[in-house]
């Protein structure tokens, strides 16, 4: 069964009762919430992601709920628990749906290390995966956002997950964040991509968030190989241009980039140089989004 | 109440094998439960040293294999920083007594196994407090606390210098001089505990406690500290050092003598009941019998019993009573560390800058 399958009201008798257990990629969630911003925001963004019975093992037990204290009448905010427990101060109300999405990246980022995880979006093309590591500002969800709108699977925009034992690209493919002027710069790229509506005013300024595409999510357990590491840097109306990247330079910017590289000490190094070595790396500069996404289609086509 | 016979983090430190058995929605109650009680690389290690990790579902398992590698991860960050902390203090020539985990871990005992840690805590004479702080601080260790009302607080009341933090690595390093605060009713010397601390072997500048204060120590954080959303894993502590220590021939009879020479016979009294109550921990009748010597009025230890065993719940219905008991527990542990009317200004404070329990 999946999120469409449930009728608005199944969905919101779920989410208030036992919890939705949905999945992403490898984990499930379990997420509770009475907040009709929660409840549009799942039944847009994972329309197509599987919800697990209420056997089924969930990774994470997640709730978005106001505080209790007076001040939910003059000024709404919203809570996430995580096990009960409130990990991150709590944000205005209308931020819900992006609160949920932060902290699942949360859930993931601190507990999972059965993998080494990347601060990167990935995505891929004939089971190889380009994975884009950048920081916050560096344009890597728009490219993401470009990509996947271009034919490339979406294996997840934020969270890029390495198997300890192959080192292949787990797919966790959720919704894509974007902030401020790339949120337009997609419209205008991707008029059929389906956006939720823009939160202003947030820590990250202007947020809203892209559905992933259906075939991605049907394929989130097919993993793939890193075949290009490219670092993305976005400036006004620079002409897209790869340069080569040494793969020195490449294994300290994604250790860099690693949330959990330190907890896997040996291991984690021999993984990532094991990455390295078998991609190409670039940085890349772009200041408009159709001439990257066709650098990139051409770079597929000649591997 | 939730029996502690049924409590599944209990059962799985106790019996392992029990619970490979289990259903997933088994799995998920403990994998939330033994996170939420700091205990879930401890369970990790314990299956997995029973070499049951290849029989458990691969969901929970997971959990599991993340939670063991977290707490590897930790062990060798530990030992590096007690390397830093160590180079760091040669020079001054003074003797530092690591506590709690770093103890267990550098001493090689198995209280460390799984035990997650969020900071270093050393043990050093008073009179050698400034010299200690003011090396640490050249070796890049600095204040955590800028208020000037935690300042105070710390350095007039507590038993430990302001917690400091390395400018680089951003560990956390706890300094004390005793192992109460200065305004606890209970005020074991330090001087004796320092005076039987033992050296560690290969770490001519490193001591912990002599295993009869090592055990108090934890039986004084398990039923004097505000951290009770840890009850359970300071149990665990102190069962752990327990079965490590009685095989040594002296170490039962000196635990109680110790116990009324340091004024710390109630800690210890709590700390052997509810151990061998929830952990089974075999302690030897007349070494129980001995430890009467500090049991409360049956009144408080009805009331003990009623709090300190609804504090270990993590989970079900009964979740509202837990909290409860904690938050008891919480103004307990300051009424025993401060006099009454320091604690209620302390508290205002607390409460006037929006923290909440347990914030410390």
């Amino acid at each position: 069964m999946i999120v469409d399958d449930l009728s608005r009201r199944e969905l919101a008798e779920r989410l208030s009762d036992g919890g939705l257990r949905l999945r992403t990629g490898p984990v499930v969630n379990r997420i509770q919430s009475r907040l009709p911003s929660v409840l549009d925001g799942i039944a847009l963004h994972y329309a197509d992601h599987v919800v697990e019975d209420r056997g089924a093992f969930a990774d994470f037990h997640v709730r978005i709920a106001p505080p209790t204290n007076a001040r939910r009448w003059i000024a709404p905010q919203v809570r996430f628990l995580f096990d009960g427990a409130s990990p991150f101060l709590p944000l205005p109300a209308n931020q819900a749906f992006a609160m949920l999405e932060w902290g699942l990246n949360w859930c993931v980022s601190s507990h999972c290390h059965q993998f080494l995880i990347v601060h990167s979006a990935s995505v891929a093309k004939a089971g190889q995966a380009l994975l884009l590591p950048g920081h916050p500002g560096s344009g890597k969800s728009t490219l993401c956002a470009g990509l996947v709108s271009r034919g490339w699977r979406l294996l997840s925009d934020e969270l890029t997950l390495l198997e300890l034992a192959t080192g292949r690209v787990v797919p966790l493919p959720r919704p894509i964040s974007l902030k401020n002027a790339s949120i337009d710069a997609v419209r205008r790229f991707a008029p059929e991509a389906r956006l939720s509506a823009v939160v202003h005013d947030t820590a990250k300024g202007s947020v809203a968030h892209m559905k992933p595409p259906t075939e991605s999510v049907h394929q989130a357990a097919d993993t793939a190989q890193a075949r290009w590491i490219v670092f993305p840097q976005y400036q006004s109306a620079a002409p897209a241009r790869l340069h080569p990247l040494s793969r020195a330079r490449t294994f300290i910017h994604l250790a860099d980039h690693a949330f959990n590289y330190d907890v896997h000490g040996r291991k984690g190094f021999e993984l990532l140089a094991q990455v390295v070595s078998d991609a190409d790396c670039f940085a890349f500069e772009y200041g408009v989004l159709r001439e990257a996404t066709a650098l990139f289609d051409h770079l597929a086509s000649r591997a | 109440m939730r029996r502690h016979g049924t409590d599944p983090v209990v059962i799985a430190l106790r019996s392992p094998a029990t619970v490979v058995a289990w259903s997933l929605s088994q799995w998920e109650t403990l994998i939330r439960d033994a996170r939420r009680a700091n205990l879930l690389s401890r369970v990790a290690l314990t299956i997995a040293e029973a070499g049951l990790l290849p029989r458990v579902p691969q969901a929970p398992r997971a959990h599991l294999e993340a939670a063991r590698t977290l707490a590897q991860a930790q062990a060798d960050s530990v030992r590096r920083e007690v390397a830093y902390i160590d180079r760091a203090l040669a020079a001054t020539g003074i003797p530092i007594v690591l506590l709690k985990g770093a103890a267990y871990l550098l001493a090689g005992l198995p209280a460390a196994r799984g035990r997650l840690f969020s900071d270093i805590d050393i043990l050093v004479p008073r009179t050698a407090l400034a010299n200690v702080e003011g090396t640490l601080m050249l070796h890049g260790w600095q204040t955590s606390k800028t208020d000037p009302y935690d300042q105070r607080y710390y350095r007039r009341w507590m038993h430990e210098l302001p917690p400091l933090k390395h400018n680089s690595r951003q560990t956390i390093l706890d300094v004390h001089h005793a192992i109460l605060p200065t305004t606890a009713r209970l005020k074991p010397d330090s001087r004796k505990l320092l005076a039987a601390a033992r050296p560690l072997t290969g770490e001519p500048r490193l001591r912990v406690l002599a295993p009869t204060d090592m055990v108090l120590h934890s039986a004084t954080h398990l039923f004097c500290n505000e951290d009770v959303g840890n009850n359970l894993r300071d149990l665990v502590d102190v069962d752990s050092l327990l079965r490590s220590f009685a095989q040594e021939g002296t170490f039962w009879p000196e635990l109680t003598s110790r116990a009324v020479e340091l004024g710390l016979a109630r800690p210890l009294y709590y700390a052997l009941r509810y151990a061998v109550q929830i952990l089974g921990t075999p302690v030897p009748r007349g070494v129980l019998g001995a430890a009467e010597s500090g049991r409360p009025l049956y009144v408080t230890r009805s009331l003990m019993d009623a709090l300190f065993l609804r504090s270990l719940q993590t989970e079900g219905a009964d979740q509202r009573l837990a909290s409860i008991a904690r938050g008891s527990l919480y103004v307990r542990a300051h009424w025993l560390r401060m006099p009454p009317l320091l604690l209620v200004q302390h508290l205002a404070v607390k409460a006037l800058r929006g923290e909440s329990g347990g914030a410390e």
